[in-house]
């Protein structure tokens, strides 16, 4: 069995899964869980779209 | 000065929390089976999300071929990532006893799936912290 993830996918589904364990183990309430689930998600991705343009702006 | 002698003597002076079969059980049975540890405590939902979770990453890790640490005295990054492994508990065991996650060195993708593996243990051993601490009283 061999899987052919993208970088990028591969970059969103950690994201997904770290931040379903963060926001469940980090906060009390479903509601407060929801919203730091959501949080970490948004950082992760939004912090590899951050590197990847730092990324081309230095090759440049 | 004064407040931050107030706070450690209010922290001292707190209760430890019972040490409960419970308090035993649920992080080692988090730790053994991703998200078992809050299921038996029924907490269905966030159990088999964890679980998901943890097993997700751990399968896709082995199916990028990432490699599964033995136990080794070597190099100190294979020691800890032998030990972020071991954190998936009976995948692990698993997983090394069927030969699974040799690793495969000419594919690139195979080193995110060694971090993936070792990521599903460390965030295994979080969840089995939080088991205990939902045992303990610590959190509802």
């Amino acid at each position: 069995m061999t899987m052919e993830l993208s970088h990028f996918t591969a970059a969103l589904l950690f994201a997904l899964c770290a931040s379903v364990v963060f926001g469940i183990t980090q906060r009390n309430t479903t509601r407060e869980m929801l919203r730091y689930g959501a949080y970490c998600f948004v950082l992760f991705v939004g912090g590899v779209i951050v590197a990847g343009w730092a990324m081309w702006l230095i090759k440049r | 000065m004064a407040n931050a002698n107030e706070v450690k003597a209010k922290t001292s002076s707190a209760p430890a929390p019972p040490l409960t079969a419970m308090a035993v059980a649920a992080p080692v049975a988090g730790w053994l089976i991703p998200g078992a540890g809050h299921i038996i405590q029924k907490r269905w939902i966030r159990g088999l999300l964890l679980m998901l979770a943890v097993v997700v990453l751990f399968i896709f890790g082995l199916g990028m071929q990432g490699k599964v640490y033995a136990f080794n005295t070597g190099d100190l990054l294979d020691i800890l990532g032998f030990l972020g492994d071991l954190g998936t508990g009976l995948l692990y065991v698993a997983a090394r006893s069927m030969d699974w996650g040799q690793g495969a060195v000419h594919r690139a993708t195979a080193d995110y799936g060694t971090k993936f593996i070792i990521v599903a243990g460390l965030l295994n051993i979080v969840s089995a912290v939080d088991a205990y601490h939902i045992a303990s009283g610590k959190k509802p």
